[in-house]
């Protein structure tokens, strides 16, 4: 089987006055793994719709392989699609759902035979195809489902949020396992996921919705280190902002004020909006929890700004403190270390010298709209 | 638990009490004394308004004034009587496979069609299920008679010269009953539909299913448990139904019930009536235990 490219182009959806989705555009190469990542309402479900054939677009074009497909019914796009809900037909054995696709194909019986026993084995499930679908686990139906959705070997396959029913350590297991499988079959993946970790596990590029747009869309890599806006901050990892004053240039980058007392010098410059810098604008500084570090007060030098612990979390593979600025109001910073360095020496209410890698601030404006 | 033993071994009035009335060994199950009166009113309506009045047909059918089986050797040598048997189960038959056909569809909009309209198309179900069967059955006599609405129709456009025997056919017998009894065979349909999940079709669609396959091997299958109940239910009253064939049917659509009113209320042979009674009642247990086996045996279907 080989993947083949999915274009999506200018797609928008409307129920009546609402707008699920609007003006996106995707190309997805094939073979690659793409994630639809956003909240519930972001319309990555029905984006994925759209391409499935259940939906229709108001408006563009949706194209797999050289086709167009846009106003293809869906039994004819052989696009694979596993559901959230499994979606087996519990009237059927599993191997008569596995079947299932291989006889509405008209393929001949030994073959339907041979394929369904591979595709049992490719989830592992060769000894399980007498039983139904009840008599199932959770993680056993959505293999089920995944062998069902391969079995005719379609050049795409589509994911709504096929984990989202099971516990954690299955799912982390089946992601391994999908992503595997995927490598290997080089099945182009259209993957839906409210579960930034998910997707970042998972993905070769993870396109980020809101409010029915695309956010922001690259390498899991590009967008944790690089995000575009606020909302895509927040979405992927986690992220401290912080409200600052833009003061000017410096020698080696941007001057921007956190507190009364104390200044900045950022090596980036404003992310996003090509908006004018000018002094005593009000911009959004963000700043990932890894990239802050804590000393004792008095030795953090000339930038460090002085805070109070408040709260340490240990998570075994690595401890998260909260650090309130002091003079400053709002929501503590949260600061991450590795659980083998040693900060436990800080207790809740201790004073501190908080140190900012000055090279990853990002500056946003605004102040903090979550979407551009 | 601790409450029990406390009641065990020192028995006031008041600890007798809770045992019986208040206390429930497991959680969700009622104490002895308290589930008995709940279930009271139910089994003495069950007693006198079922067991007492047909023990007493089925006494009244075997006695005369000794033990007699004459009554039930009548039935089975007077070929009258099994005709209008047969006669019965035909009627009942075609009724049900004629609201089985018609109600479907019915059934089908209703859960596919969502909002608005799926309320009209309930409201077109229910409210002549709400109506009396005697006031459904007298339209279909103003429609069907000599000079009804349909034979007007059709000497008013000059289509026909003189108006067609329509009333008290079998025909009309078929029309007016599957009419009376489709929302009997619709309910059910509809409620097993709704419950099928929309990815389901969806599924098959993806996997390459028309949307006849998709009908034929997942929507009629998962909707097969609604089908037997609404089945059973339509068959069976059919079988016993009494106004509308009494109205719209004649003399060559004599059914059972209509057999018995005639023994009980005109001819007073009480007697035969509970004999023919005890038959009819017979025939519809055994069908419907017949039909209980089927669906076990295709399937795990069998809580009709």
């Amino acid at each position: 089987m080989k993947g083949e490219n999915v274009t999506v182009r200018g797609v928008a959806k409307c129920y009546g006055s609402v707008t699920a989705v609007e003006n996106v555009s995707v190309d997805v190469k094939p073979g690659e793994f793409l994630s639809l990542l956003g909240a519930s309402g972001s319309g990555k479900t029905t984006l994925l719709m759209m391409i499935a054939g259940f939906e229709l677009p108001s408006a563009g074009l949706i194209e797999i392989g050289a086709t167009d497909v846009t106003h293809v019914a869906p039994n004819k796009r052989n696009v694979g699609m596993v559901f959230q809900r499994y979606a087996l037909f519990p009237h059927m054995s599993v191997h008569n759902n596995v079947a299932f696709p291989l006889r509405m194909r008209r393929i001949d019986r030994a073959q339907i035979e041979r394929r369904v026993g591979d595709a049992l084995a490719m989830v592992q499930l060769d000894a399980f195809g007498n039983r139904m679908p009840s008599q199932l686990s959770g993680g056993q139906q959505q293999r089920v489902a995944l062998a069902r959705a391969l079995v005719f070997e379609p050049p795409v396959l589509l994911m709504d949020e096929p984990l989202g029913a099971l516990d954690k350590k299955l799912r982390e297991q089946l992601q391994i396992e999908i992503k595997t499988l995927q490598q290997r079959l080089g099945v182009t993946v259209i993957y839906v996921t409210h579960d930034q970790e998910e997707a970042l596990t998972m993905s070769d590029r993870i396109a980020v919705m809101g409010n029915g747009h695309i956010a922001q869309i690259g390498s899991p890599a590009s967008l944790y280190s690089e995000p575009a806006s606020p909302f895509v901050a927040e979405f992927i990892g986690k992220m401290n902002f912080l409200p600052v004053e833009y003061l000017g240039p410096s020698q080696s980058g941007q001057r921007i004020r956190v507190s009364d007392a104390s200044t900045l010098s950022v090596t980036r410059s404003l992310n996003g909006h090509s908006q004018e810098l000018s002094p005593g604008l009000l911009l959004q500084a963000a700043i990932r929890p890894e990239n802050i570090s804590l000393t004792a007060r008095g030795s953090g030098g000339a930038d460090a700004i002085a805070g109070t612990i408040e709260t340490s979390i240990y998570l075994g593979t690595h401890q998260i403190l909260l650090v309130n600025m002091d003079g400053r109001s709002g929501p503590p910073l949260h600061v991450q270390y590795p659980a083998s360095h040693v900060v436990s020496t800080f207790a809740r209410g201790d004073a501190v010298d908080i140190v900012f890698q000055t090279n990853a601030i990002h500056l946003f404006s605004g102040k903090g709209d979550s979407h551009d | 638990m601790t409450s029990l033993e406390i009641g065990r071994s020192n028995p006031t009035t008041s600890m007798r009490f809770k045992r019986l009335f208040l206390v429930s060994g497991t959680a969700g199950r009622y104490p002895p004394l308290l589930a008995a009166i709940l279930i009271l009113p139910l089994l003495l309506l069950l007693f006198f308004s079922f067991l007492y009045p047909v023990g007493r047909v089925l006494v009244g059918s075997l006695f005369d004034p000794g033990f007699t089986v004459e009554n039930y050797i009548r039935i089975f040598t007077e070929p009258l009587y099994l005709k209008v048997l047969l006669r019965t189960l035909w009627i009942a038959f075609v009724t049900t496979a004629g609201a089985f056909i018609l109600g479907y569809p019915v059934a089908y909009a209703m859960s596919r069609a969502g909002g608005k309209l799926t309320l009209w198309i309930a409201i077109c179900v229910l409210v002549p299920l709400w109506t009396s069967v005697l006031v459904r059955s007298y339209a279909w006599i103003i429609l069907l008679q000599r000079k009804g609405v349909i034979n007007d129709i059709l000497i008013g456009t000059g289509i026909l010269d003189h108006p067609l025997k329509l009333i008290y056919t079998e025909g009309a017998v078929f029309l007016a009953m599957t009419h009376v009894l489709m929302p009997i065979m619709i309910l059910p349909i509809y409620s097993s539909l709704r419950t099928i999940p929309k990815e389901l079709p969806q599924a098959a669609a993806n996997l390459g299913a028309g949307a006849f396959t998709t009908f034929l091997k997942i929507t009629l299958p998962l909707s097969l448990p609604g089908v037997f109940a609404g089945t059973l239910m339509t068959f069976i009253l059919a079988l016993g139904f009494y106004v509308t064939p009494a109205l719209v049917g004649g003399p060559q659509t004599l059914m059972m019930s209509t057999l018995i009113g005639q023994q009980t209320t005109v001819l007073l042979n009480w007697p035969f009536a509970g004999a023919l009674a005890m038959l009819l009642l017979t025939v519809t247990l055994v069908l419907t235990f017949m039909f209980r086996r089927f669906l076990a045996s295709s399937g795990g279907f069998g809580n009709v």
